[in-house]
């Protein structure tokens, strides 16, 4: 017998609609609120600089200028921002640990999912 | 509502199929085509000017893999709904769940970077005219509202206006390469970054810069969106997609040739309007329109492909009940998925208003780099359920499953790309769709009809 859902009302709708609009803004937005996720590229501006110091010839100068960059102080941050690509072994396996583990879970629990699809589609093997 | 979801189900049955493999290039190149105009360069940013082209070849390669694949599985599941009908039938409703959120991700924060485009574009031109401080807000509200309400009215008249702006920015950065090679601009190209400082963080940008490449050519896969109107998926699917690539991988390196020529590249790695910053660098005023004008036509055209697809996956997934069955109605005059389209607004609204361009894209990167992960071993398992000759088959791709191995292979390194420099984001998007998907699983699941999702004329997959 084909399995027959609950109904779900509308404050039940309500409730799961919110529960995603939460999940989204919790989970996504919160940690750029917050500070705690973004790039991170610093920049290391030199005392004095000039744009030999900075490294830029004259074509360099004359595209800084037409980008409204004038002198050598007003793109000392930019020119040296880097980002640092340092990074500890333990926080790469962590990385890797979530992403496989996170393809595990949806593939095992869409597995038990999908047995039951076939089973209503096509018929339960055993009768 | 019941029965005007009946109505819209009818309707997708009788879909024309009226598309030619031209039709199918210029969806996936009209999509796809805002990633020359903004967001390409930060992978310049992330390992210089050689890091950047060398990404942009290799992500070229990735959507190679992702065409020849997603042309077989999409030929043969020719149901409207591209990849989540796909997951549906081969990995399982929690699978497809998740596909159907990655879509909706990716398009969502895709039209959030076109809006925060659209007010930095504005803000740099009335500073060019004496009127900086310019506040971008009110622009970015503008734009997401105005496009929402089209899509809200029907989207036909504005899916028809798409084509042609989408012409009109993709002539702009002919153009723009052409003028500067015949010396239309009062600055002279500059290459020499390329040889003085080639790799800034050596070998390791390069990978970096991976992050970022991918933006050329994300949503060209939205082609397979259309594989119930197409005459001959067979056919056109993959010679429209494969063109599409082809054309975007030339204009590609024409905007990284001219950019970085024009740009240094410590500017180029931050700038929100590169191509724009181009047109300004050669002093000609004609070519500054033209590329302004591209600019904002390439963002809005995009942003408004992103509301009407992002809409419908979230329709689709309420019509399914994989969400409150409330997304999953139509509105009885304008025929458009209305809820999930006003539903959508204030979470692109939250994300453009108060998220850097940068973060905005990486959130619709991940989300486009976990539907191609997913995309490998779903064609393992297609081949292994369904082996050659048990069903018809639009089109079948050689060599499997290397195309599969790569892509898996250049989604790991591209994961990799994220991590340095975006790490805590990959975490924060691994644990929203992780939560999600255990709500899905530990409570929505009990609201779906289990036989209704598996739709295909197909015998009893093998091994079940």
């Amino acid at each position: 017998m084909a399995y027959q859902p609950p109904k779900q009302g509308l404050v039940g709708q309500i409730v799961d609609v919110f529960v995603l609009l939460v999940l989204t803004v919790g989970a996504l937005y919160l940690p750029l609120y917050l500070g705690l996720a973004g790039a991170a590229k610093t920049p290391q501006p030199l005392e004095n600089p000039t744009w030999e110091a900075l490294g830029q010839n004259a074509a360099e100068q004359q595209q800084w200028a037409a980008l409204g960059y004038p002198d050598a102080a007003s793109a000392n941050e930019m020119i040296t921002a880097r980002f640092d690509y340092t990074f500890s072994w333990t926080a790469l396996i962590v990385m890797a640990v979530v992403v496989i583990g996170y393809f595990v879970l949806v593939v095992r629990l869409s597995e038990k999912e999908y047995r039951e699809v076939i089973a209503e589609r096509f018929g339960d093997r055993k009768n | 509502m019941s029965n005007t979801t009946a109505a819209a189900a009818q309707e997708r049955l009788g879909l024309l199929r009226v598309l030619g493999p031209g039709h199918v290039w210029a969806l996936g190149v009209g999509i796809v085509l805002v990633g020359e105009y903004m967001g390409w360069n930060f992978s310049v940013g992330k390992g210089g000017m050689i890091a950047g082209l060398v990404a942009c070849w290799v992500a070229g390669l990735l959507y190679t893999c992702v065409a020849m694949i997603d042309s077989e599985v999409t030929s043969t599941v020719a149901a409207a709904g591209g990849q989540y009908a796909q997951a549906k039938h081969i990995v399982g409703p929690l699978m497809a769940f998740n596909v159907g959120l990655f879509l909706v991700m990716a398009y969502t924060m895709l039209e959030a970077a076109n809006a925060i485009t659209i007010g930095f574009l504005l803000d740099t031109v009335a500073g060019m005219l004496g009127h900086s401080g310019l506040n971008q807000k009110p622009f970015i509200i503008l734009t997401i509202l105005a496009l929402a309400w089209l899509n809200y009215r029907g989207v036909l008249a504005s899916l028809s206006f798409n084509f042609i702006i989408t012409a009109f920015a993709f002539v702009a950065i002919i153009v723009l390469f052409l003028s500067v090679q015949f010396g239309a601009s009062a600055v002279p190209l500059d290459f020499s970054a390329v040889s003085n400082e080639p790799l800034p963080y050596g070998w390791l940008g390069i990978v970096a810069a991976l992050h970022f490449g991918l933006w050329y050519y994300l949503g060209i896969e939205g082609t397979c969106q259309a594989a119930e109107e197409v005459r001959s998926p067979a056919r056109s699917l993959p010679f429209g997609t494969m063109a599409g690539i082809m054309t975007l991988l030339i204009a590609a390196t024409l905007t990284w040739y001219v950019c970085s020529g024009l740009i240094p590249w410590e500017y180029l790695g931050n700038a929100g309007t590169p191509l724009f910053d181009a047109a300004r660098v050669t002093g000609n005023s004609g070519l500054m329109v033209l590329l302004f004008i591209g600019t904002a036509f390439a963002t809005t055209a995009s942003a408004n492909g992103c509301i009407n697809d992002a809409s419908r996956a979230w329709f689709s997934m309420g019509r399914d009940r994989y969400l409150p069955s409330w997304f999953g109605a139509v509105h009885p005059h304008y025929r458009t998925p209305y809820r999930s389209i006003v539903f959508l607004v204030p979470i692109a609204l939250i994300f453009a208003l108060g998220a850097p361009l940068d973060q905005v894209i990486t959130f619709s990167i991940l989300s486009g780099l976990l539907g191609y992960t997913f995309m490998t071993f779903n064609m393992v398992m297609f081949r292994r359920k369904w082996p050659l000759g048990t069903i018809k088959r639009g089109y079948v791709h050689p060599w499997h499953p290397l195309p599969a191995l790569l892509l898996l292979l250049i989604c790991g390194a591209t994961y990799f790309a994220v991590f340095l420099g975006y790490g805590t984001q990959l975490i924060a998007m691994l644990s929203f769709y992780i939560i999600a998907s255990l709500w899905f699983h530990f409570w929505r699941y009990r609201f779906v009809r289990r036989g209704d999702q598996f739709t295909m004329p197909w015998p009893r997959p093998i091994g079940y």
